[in-house]
């Protein structure tokens, strides 16, 4: 075996203050032990690891106020974690400090049919919050990838997004309010169960996306909406990915909003199917699946009218799920895409650029000239009604040469991106990934804005240090 | 740590390829399926998390510690993990390894274990003569009613409180073993393929029945079937726990038993057998003398069920006056070790008169993992009593499975009331119904 990098040495903390948390949190919810520590050194995000001095597992949320006044109380800083699945390395520890993981924090705690919203603790599984809509025929439709064990704290810290963006928008979209802790360990509410609310600034936008730098969200208000009564799912493939786009560009042209277009490059559909075994066709250059919900007449004119225009965009086959259990199979495999691709090199990095619709063909374009000009493997999956594009790296860390390349292949797709007025990242956030590449993107007055809001809510810069962007030195 | 035992702990991790290590990109997507993460939901305790305490070793941040020893003990080796897996890690090769790793280091020695341990390991599964004398013993313990008597008298209270609460859960030792009913071979009075027979041990001992029934399907199906004699363990057991040397013993010598090339297969019916001893070639790939024929010998094994779909076995004919209510459990080493899942419900299927009705949750754990119901009887009977719970909402009055382990779990979850049977079982009891329904 070739040992790779060691991790930086550790700064631990005192044990008078370990002992503090243990009064805290509860002995049994303090990890100290380095067999306990490493697995939190990492989130779900490619090649980055630290080491937290100790995780915190709070099973209330006065008892996250309260480690939070005393982290801040002592200079410590502290990261917010739910399932750790993230792909920025949002919850990537700071070395020497507190982890503080809500995945006790899981009750549901209201569902309101009458007001069509949904109460939830932070560490609630996002499928789970489907789960409890669906008896009262009620639905949650954003789904990210992790849905079956991300947390609902984790998707409204880093607006998730998912499969049905398109029709049903993001996570932003469904959070009506919010319980957030604040760096002074006061509890706020923000937020209501108005439709229409506008005392005051929207504080809870705030903290939508805000990658646990400003404050812990701990509880979370959802708007659900009316299950739909029928879907249709359609599988197309093309020989070509401009014809693919051609026809995703069509459908939304003829007004037809399906809840998913998603498309698979031939590599993305070869590793998706040796895992999930669904029939994905892995011959064909470009797969796009389809699907559309709402009234039962409505999805039957719309899955015909996709069908015919696929067909006139020149697709070589356009197949139809043959139950509700194949059209969950379908989308539960295209959910794997990301880890299956990891089935053929060591290390997977994976992107989410996105780009105004219109532009979508040309940045995969693109992604494909400069993994030739590079000579590095890139499997390309994503979102085509959203515009936002998974060009995913395939190499090995420890090859530091093709790294090298794949930083330069990185800054010119994250460069293009720009310059065709797309964001570098669509829906998985900034964290410590994307940090370097957050200044290109905006103009220096909207740039140095985030860094006021940030300085004004969390003076002393502990929580989530280092995330989203460098603030200078706190005492300055 | 001294420089002898660095090199010494660290030769098993050593032994595999970094990139098996690598292969995980701790997405998190095996979470949802472990049993302990589950339970706890700390890191630790999940795939990922115990991938990156094996990282950890093979990077030298981390030593082989007593914790990580009870973490990799803790882990239930179900690998639903597996399953759930998109990246396609190889999580069997990494929890022997890493398991062999913990023995090699010797961190969890106490005095009783290491006795334990070289009495099944080594002694008991290593020698196929021993294990039959044992099992003759408690047979005539249990059949003279000496079982009955020990019980009544209170005699066990002398034995520490773990051991007394499992002797209620002693199985039933049978009364011919597999050699006594089986002939070295058996020949169909048609024959189409020629099969080698694995007995098994735990098989051997409490289910030669099953073994018995595995025979008569095979010869019904044109299958003309090899049984050596005196068959020792596959292995599985040590590789499960740490002894791969061990294993790879039990394996040279079950390979010596079989002439590999005039056989068409090499057919089991224990899922926790199968998933070990479909690798023999991971395991002798450094032995010049037995690689080849341990790829030879992993090319041809199969589950009992894989074998039958495959050569298109002859459904039953007749119609049963009762419909049976039956659900199938599936045990973790065949649908998550082999990933067969739909050839032993098109067997359940072709059986007249039985009605499949799904079992929730079926490829969870049942608790009884190899030995785990013995080391860690907490986890294990939370486990048994969730699936218990599961086959009582089917309202099922038959359960089906295949392995010897999950059978016994199941039966002492669900008590008198209802049946756990082998689905080949199932069927050879329907070619039977079905010859006595002709004469």
């Amino acid at each position: 075996m070739t040992p790779v990098t060691k991790a930086a040495p550790v700064a631990t903390l005192s044990s008078s203050t370990i002992a503090r948390l243990r009064e805290l949190a509860g002995a049994e919810n303090v990890l100290t032990e380095p067999e306990d520590l490493i697995p939190y050194g990492f989130d779900g995000t490619a090649a980055l690891k630290h080491g937290a001095a100790c995780v915190v597992m709070p099973r209330t949320s006065e008892v996250v106020a309260a480690v939070l006044r005393f982290a801040v109380s002592q200079g410590i800083p502290l990261v917010t974690r739910g399932s750790g699945t993230g792909l920025s390395g949002g919850s990537v520890p700071v070395d020497g400090g507190i982890v503080l993981t809500l995945v006790h924090l899981n009750h549901i705690l209201e569902v309101d049919p009458a007001n069509l919203t949904l109460l939830a603790e932070a560490g609630v599984i996002t499928k789970a919050i489907d789960d409890a809509a669906l008896p009262h025929g009620l639905f949650y439709p954003p789904d990210p990838g992790s849905m079956k064990i991300s947390t609902i704290g984790g998707n409204v810290a880093n607006n998730s997004g998912g499969l049905r963006g398109l029709k049903y928008g993001v996570t932003r979209d469904y959070v009506m309010g919010m319980e957030v802790v604040l760096p002074d360990g006061s509890v706020a509410w923000l937020g209501s169960k108005c439709v229409k609310d506008v005392a005051g600034y929207s504080m809870k936008d705030l903290f939508v996306g805000s990658e646990g730098t400003l404050g812990i969200i701990t509880k979370v208000l959802l708007k659900v909406v009316p299950r739909p009564k029928a879907r249709r799912t359609l599988l197309a493939s093309f020989d070509s990915m401009e014809a693919a786009a051609r026809s995703v560009s069509k459908i939304i042209e003829r007004q037809i909003i399906p809840c998913t277009l998603e498309f698979l490059d031939r590599r993305t559909c070869e590793c998706v199917e040796d895992y999930a075994k669904v029939g994905l066709p892995t011959s064909a250059a470009a797969v796009v699946l389809m699907e559309t919900d709402g009234h039962p007449a409505v999805v039957e004119e719309e899955a015909a009218a996709m069908e015919a225009i696929a067909r006139e965009c020149g697709a070589i086959s356009v197949e139809k799920a043959a139950d509700e259990a194949h059209a969950v199979r379908l989308a539960t495999a295209r959910r794997s895409a990301f880890s299956a691709l990891a089935r053929i090199r060591p290390t997977t990095i994976l992107e989410d650029v996105t780009v105004p619709r219109s532009h979508l063909a040309e940045i995969v374009a693109f992604v494909e000239e400069v993994a030739a000009r590079h000579r590095l493997q890139i499997a390309t999956f994503g979102h085509f009604g959203d515009g936002n594009v998974h060009p995913t790296i395939l190499t090995d860390e420890t090859d530091r040469e093709e790294m090298e390349r794949v930083h330069l292949a990185l800054e010119e797709i994250f460069a293009k991106t720009i310059a065709l007025g797309g964001t570098i990242t669509g829906e998985h956030g900034v964290g410590l990934a994307k940090k370097p590449f957050l200044a290109g993107q905006f103009d220096q007055a909207s740039y140095t804005l985030m860094k006021q809001v940030k300085r004004a809510l969390d003076p002393r810069g502990l929580l989530n240090p280092g995330k989203i962007f460098d603030i200078e030195s706190p005492s300055a | 740590m001294s420089e002898s035992s660095t090199n010494r702990v660290l030769k098993h991790m050593a032994d595999l390829d970094y990139s098996v290590v690598q292969q995980c990109m701790h997405c998190g997507m095996c979470l949802p399926s472990c049993p302990t993460y589950l339970e706890t939901r700390r890191e630790r305790n999940s795939p990922r998390g115990r991938i990156a305490l094996m990282r950890a070793i093979a990077d030298g941040e981390l030593e082989v510690t007593r914790e990580f020893g009870e973490e990799m003990y803790y882990c239930l080796g179900c690998l639903a993990c597996t399953t759930a897996c998109p990246a396609g890690v190889d999580y069997p090769q990494l929890f022997e390894h890493a398991r062999a790793e913990v023995e090699a280091a010797d961190v969890l020695f106490t005095p009783g274990r290491r006795f334990w341990r070289w009495l099944t390991l080594r002694q008991l599964f290593a020698k196929p003569w021993m294990l039959r004398a044992v099992g003759r013993m408690l047979w005539l313990y249990q059949a003279s009613g000496l079982c009955a008597l020990v019980r009544k008298s209170g005699l066990l209270r002398i034995l520490p409180e773990n051991l007394r609460n499992l002797e209620p859960t002693t199985p039933i030792v049978c009364r011919h073993f597999s050699d006594d009913l089986i002939d070295e071979i058996e020949s169909p009075s048609a024959r189409k393929y020629r099969v080698g027979m694995l007995t098994g041990c735990v098989q051997d001992l409490v289910f030669s029945d099953v073994n018995l029934d595995t025979v008569e399907v095979l010869l019904a199906n044109g299958c003309e079937v090899v049984t050596p004699r005196s068959q020792g363990c596959c292995g599985s057991l040590h590789a499960h726990n740490g002894d791969l040397e061990q294993a790879a013993v039990q394996a040279r010598r079950l390979i010596e038993q079989f002439d590999l090339a005039s056989l068409d297969a090499i057919i089991t019916n224990a899922a926790g057998c199968g998933s070990h001893l479909k690798h023999f070639s991971n395991l002798l790939r450094d032995d010049p003398a037995y690689a080849f024929r341990a790829n030879e010998w992993d090319r041809k094994a199969r589950d009992i069920s894989q074998w039958l779909v495959e050569i298109g076995f002859r459904k039953p004919g007749g119609v049963a006056e009762v419909t049976l209510r039956t659900t199938y459990h599936e045990a973790c080493h065949l649908c998550h070790g082999q990933g067969i899942s739909k050839q032993p419900r098109e067997i359940l299927r072709a059986i007249p008169g039985l009605e499949l009705i799904e079992l929730e949750n079926a490829t969870h754990c049942c608790g009884s993992a190899g030995v785990y119901n013995i080391t860690q009887p907490e986890q294990a009977g939370k486990l048994q009593r969730e699936k218990a719970a599961c086959i009582a909402k089917t309202g099922a009055s038959l359960v089906a499975t295949a392995n010897p382990g999950c059978h016994l779990q199941i039966q002492n979850a669900v008590g008198e009331d209802k049946v756990v049977k082998h689905p080949v079982s199932l069927l050879a009891a329907a070619y039977r119904a079905e010859k006595g329904a002709s004469s």
